[in-house]
């Protein structure tokens, strides 16, 4: 490559003074300073080392429980990193800053190239130099073929140059495909922000667990989300409505144990119009409806456990045990039966009378103790492991709590106690202390989806394609001028019939190949007719 | 098949060992050139090794005996080279047949962790190497160091990040996987190659201008630093729009896998590092007012971070892509 035509620094010498505005002076030197290349390289810099706590550290929009582990575990260092905004580096004020000035200098540096480059479009190539001989290429032509400016300029057109003549001379240029492609490549930069910009506005995504069966059915409405992020420009009346159902759930193992296919089946309701419809995915071919995608992040079992009170009253709970992160999909959750014991005289609930069940599900069992682990993540031998408590379970306290785990304030502050644990295997029942049971009656599938929706996506991806395209003709472009003068034989010279034609050639940037291709040329241009003839030929 | 992959894989390692050792005779006997009465003769001598095809001519008139001596000396140089070129050929097929056969045995693409990573990312760095090597025999002696890169990740490969052959997970299960990832490997194999001209032509730059201090001693015998520095560019600027490539299809795959183009995972964020770093190579090198010494180094430090990104970030982060599979 590379020579860049610095920008014309100053004005032209000469005219008149006048007296300049310093403020105006400073602000233009400034935006001269941001606009240049060096300051680009160094915002680029900064713009990489800059990334590098967010992969270092754990980031809240990746992975929000590993930076509340990180509080647990540096209880000093992260609230100093946190005002920093070491854990959402990525949406941080310096992290912003630094890629707004890139672009900020990105579009100051490419308007007044573009401009300069339109121009460069309409001009005619350069007259030629006085002295060809002074160029890297040079080479004199005895009585070429195409002897006449307008016969060389066919030569150079045929292959694509853009040729212009001058007289006797015939300046021709090529590879304003490197800085077209050039330009189009920063633009298209420019147009992948805009496209983040426009997702991060107008997009909206929602996460949780979708558990089978009619009863368990979501509707896209925020509530129901266990967790949910809306663009700065999007309300939750805008959210698309519609509900889905999972009819059915497939996963396949191999014999190791690793999966090889899942499979979601799911009834879509669209309430705007009614209509209603069965739709499969997968991981790698989310749910496509128009105005969102669902995606299949993840998957596991609720084992269904129906508890049994000391009055007799039946309640049952189907909730979703989290994956452990075992291979073999051992599982961990808690079921909560607040409303267990209530006293069928009075109907009042009794606060230190709640009941919970929380430990593991394994969906293949082994046969002897220890049960601490699934042995397979297909359901073989299914059977939950757990520890009753009795108490208050906290759940009016007022203070958010997890549905996946006990409040175990509750526990350390002794209003909740447990009384014994158990291992249950499919139907089987487990009486407690006080004459209440616990049934293990079966699981239900369930799923963990993400339901997205990114308008930026479609213009992101244009601008990529636009982007590559625009790279490659900046990295493999070449310009290149060539110039021809024609010596006519000197008039009264008996010998010499024909004319002199002296060829120049300047590569206006790094190109090893260009002797090859000026040499190709003025051979071309030395037997006009036979070259002529060739490229005819071979257009046919 | 899979215990042949692995057999192939050991003899690959011996075949580079034994052309980085042909290449390191062919260093040697070219330092053995000192004999002072020998200087014009090792002008002619040197000029000839230097150039396209490597060959000595021997002179016609008779010389000083000291410098029949060197001739001879770089004339078996020349041979040891010559012979390392065919070596490290060979051990590329070796290589290949590994490549394959891993495929084969695995019965998909073999990119499904990171030792098949690894095994076919050098792969493509020893042939692309070969191919740059026909173009311009000159460069034949950076065959020693990139012959040392191709040992020490290989063997690194075979002995930290061996596992047995296993089929894919469901969301590796995607023609964007062939795609995305054939492409990483593609662009990682030129960039591991391009990275070997360009700390040759710091060394090399640096004993031009005459320093003469321990990393620039090694560049003595290397070719000319502007050849090496033109081969660098050149190199990444061949690989930088497919690591592009790669990237946006990573980019699309994550979207329908994962249900986001991005998501700032430490490989995504590792992948972004690199490419603005090598962006910056880029731009750097089309500044005038950049010195081409700083602009090789931030191609060295592009190809830190794609190290990083390979290793680094397996080892030290979780993120999606760790069932990748150290
Ligand atoms: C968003 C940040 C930017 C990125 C990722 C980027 C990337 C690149 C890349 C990869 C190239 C190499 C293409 C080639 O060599 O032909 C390039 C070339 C170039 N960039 Fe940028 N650039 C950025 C911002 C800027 C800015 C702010 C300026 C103006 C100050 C600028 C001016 C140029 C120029 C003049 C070239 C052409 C060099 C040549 O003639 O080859 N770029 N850029």
């Amino acid at each position: 490559m590379t020579t860049v035509d610095d920008r014309p620094a100053a004005p032209p010498a000469g005219a008149p003074r006048r007296r300049v505005n310093p403020v105006l002076a400073l602000l233009r030197n400034s935006w001269r300073q941001l606009t240049s290349m060096r300051t680009a390289l160094i915002l680029l810099f900064l713009l990489a080392i800059a990334a590098v706590p967010g992969s270092v550290l754990p980031q809240r929009g990746v992975n929000p429980e590993k930076v509340n582990q990180y509080f647990v575990d540096h209880p000093d260092l992260a609230p100093r990193l946190d005002q920093l905004g070491m854990f959402e580096v990525f949406g941080s004020v310096w992290f912003s800053a630094i890629y707004l000035l890139l672009f900020t200098s990105l579009v100051g540096c490419i308007l007044p190239r573009a401009r300069d480059h339109v121009r460069a479009l309409r001009m005619r190539p350069p007259a030629a130099p006085k002295r060809l001989e002074r160029l890297p290429q040079h080479a004199v032509l005895e009585a070429p073929a195409a002897a006449d400016p307008e016969a060389i300029a066919a030569v150079l057109r045929r292959r694509r140059w853009r040729v212009t003549v001058r007289g006797n001379e015939v300046s021709a240029e090529k590879g304003y495909l490197k800085e077209t492609g050039n330009l189009l490549f920063h633009v298209s930069l420019v147009a992948v922000l805009l496209g983040v910009a426009l997702g991060s506005w107008y997009g909206w995504h929602g996460n949780r667990i979708l558990v089978s069966g009619a009863d368990n059915a979501f509707c896209n409405t925020r509530q129901q989300y266990a967790e949910a992020s809306l663009g700065p420009r999007v309300d939750s009346a805008d959210l698309p409505s519609f509900c889905l159902t999972l009819d059915r759930f497939e996963a396949d193992y191999l014999p190791s144990g690793q999966a090889s296919r899942y499979w979601a089946t799911v009834t879509v309701d669209h309430l705007d119009d009614g209509s209603t419809r069965t739709a499969g995915f997968s991981v790698n071919s989310p749910l496509r409806l128009g105005a969102a995608n669902v995606y299949l992040l993840g998957n596991g079992y609720a084992p269904i456990l129906r508890y049994t009170d000391r009055y007799g009253r039946t309640q049952t709970s189907t909730a979703p045990f989290l994956r452990t992160g075992d291979q073999n999909a051992t599982e961990e959750g808690v079921a909560l039966f607040p409303d267990a014991n209530v006293d069928p005289k009075t109907g009042k609930r009794a606060p230190d009378q709640q009941v919970a069940f929380d430990g593991l599900y394994l969906p293949t069992a082994p046969d002897k103790a220890p049960f601490v682990s699934s042995q397979f993540p297909e359901e073989r031998n299914p059977a939950v492991v757990l520890a009753a408590y009795r108490g208050n379970l906290g759940l009016d306290a007022g203070i958010p709590g997890s549905v996946y785990q006990l409040d175990k304030r509750q526990l350390s502050n002794g209003k909740l106690k447990q009384i014994g644990d158990k291992k249950l295997g499919l139907g089987e029942k487990w009486t407690l202390d006080d004459g209440s049971t616990l049934e293990f009656v079966g699981t239900q599938p369930y799923i963990t989806i993400s339901v997205r929706h990114a308008p930026g996506q479609t213009m992101m991806l244009v601008a990529c394609v636009t982007l590559l395209l625009g790279l490659m003709g900046s990295l493999f472009g070449r310009r290149r001028r060539v110039w021809f003068r024609v010596t006519p034989p000197e008039g009264g010279s008996p010998t010499s019939g024909s004319s002199l034609v002296e060829a120049g050639g300047l590569p206006r940037t790094e190109h090893p190949g260009f002797a090859p291709e000026f040499a190709q040329l003025v051979a071309a241009v030395s037997d006009d007719g036979r070259d002529g003839r060739r490229a005819r030929e071979g257009d046919e | 098949m899979s215990a042949l992959s692995d057999q192939l894989v050991t003899f690959a390692i011996l075949a580079y060992l034994v052309a980085m050792i042909s290449h390191a005779v062919e260093y040697a006997l070219g330092n053995a050139r000192k004999v002072p009465a020998a200087a014009p003769a090792r002008e002619l001598v040197g000029a000839g090794v230097g150039g396209p095809g490597g060959t000595v001519e021997e002179p016609a008139t008779p010389v000083p005996p000291a410098a029949t001596r060197a001739s001879r000396s770089a004339a078996r140089a020349a041979l040891a080279g010559r012979i390392a070129a065919w070596i490290t050929a060979l051990a590329a097929a070796l290589h290949l047949g590994a490549v394959v056969t891993r495929g084969i045995a695995a019965e998909r693409m073999p990119w499904g962790n990171m030792y098949e990573f690894v095994l076919t990312v050098t792969w493509i760095g020893a042939a692309a190497w070969l191919a740059v090597l026909w173009k311009q025999p000159s460069l034949r002696r950076l065959g020693l160091f990139l012959t040392l890169v191709m040992v020490l990740l290989l063997a690194f490969a075979e002995l930290k990040l061996y596992v047995q052959v296993v089929p894919l997970m469901p969301a590796l299960q995607s023609y964007w996987f062939i795609i995305h990832v054939s492409t990483i490997i593609f662009a990682s194999g030129i960039f591991l190659l391009g990275v070997v001209p360009a700390v040759a032509y710091l060394m090399r730059a640096g004993w031009e201008q005459g320093k003469r201090s321990f990393p620039y001693t090694l560049a003595r015998r290397l070719p000319a630093a502007a050849g090496l520095e033109r081969l660098t560019f050149t190199l990444h600027a061949f690989a930088f729009p497919i690591f592009t490539f790669a990237v946006i299809a990573g980019a699309i795959w994550a979207e329908a896998a994962w249900g986001r183009a991005w998501g700032w995972d430490p490989k995504e964020t590792w992948a972004f590092i690199s490419w603005v770093v090598y962006a910056g190579y880029l731009h750097a090198r089309a500044t005038p007012s950049v010195k081409r010494n700083v602009a090789t180094w931030i191609a060295v430090v592009g190809f830190l971070t794609m190290l990083m990104n390979l290793f680094g970030v397996n080892f030290f982060f979780t993120g999606l892509h760790s069932y990748a599979g150290v």
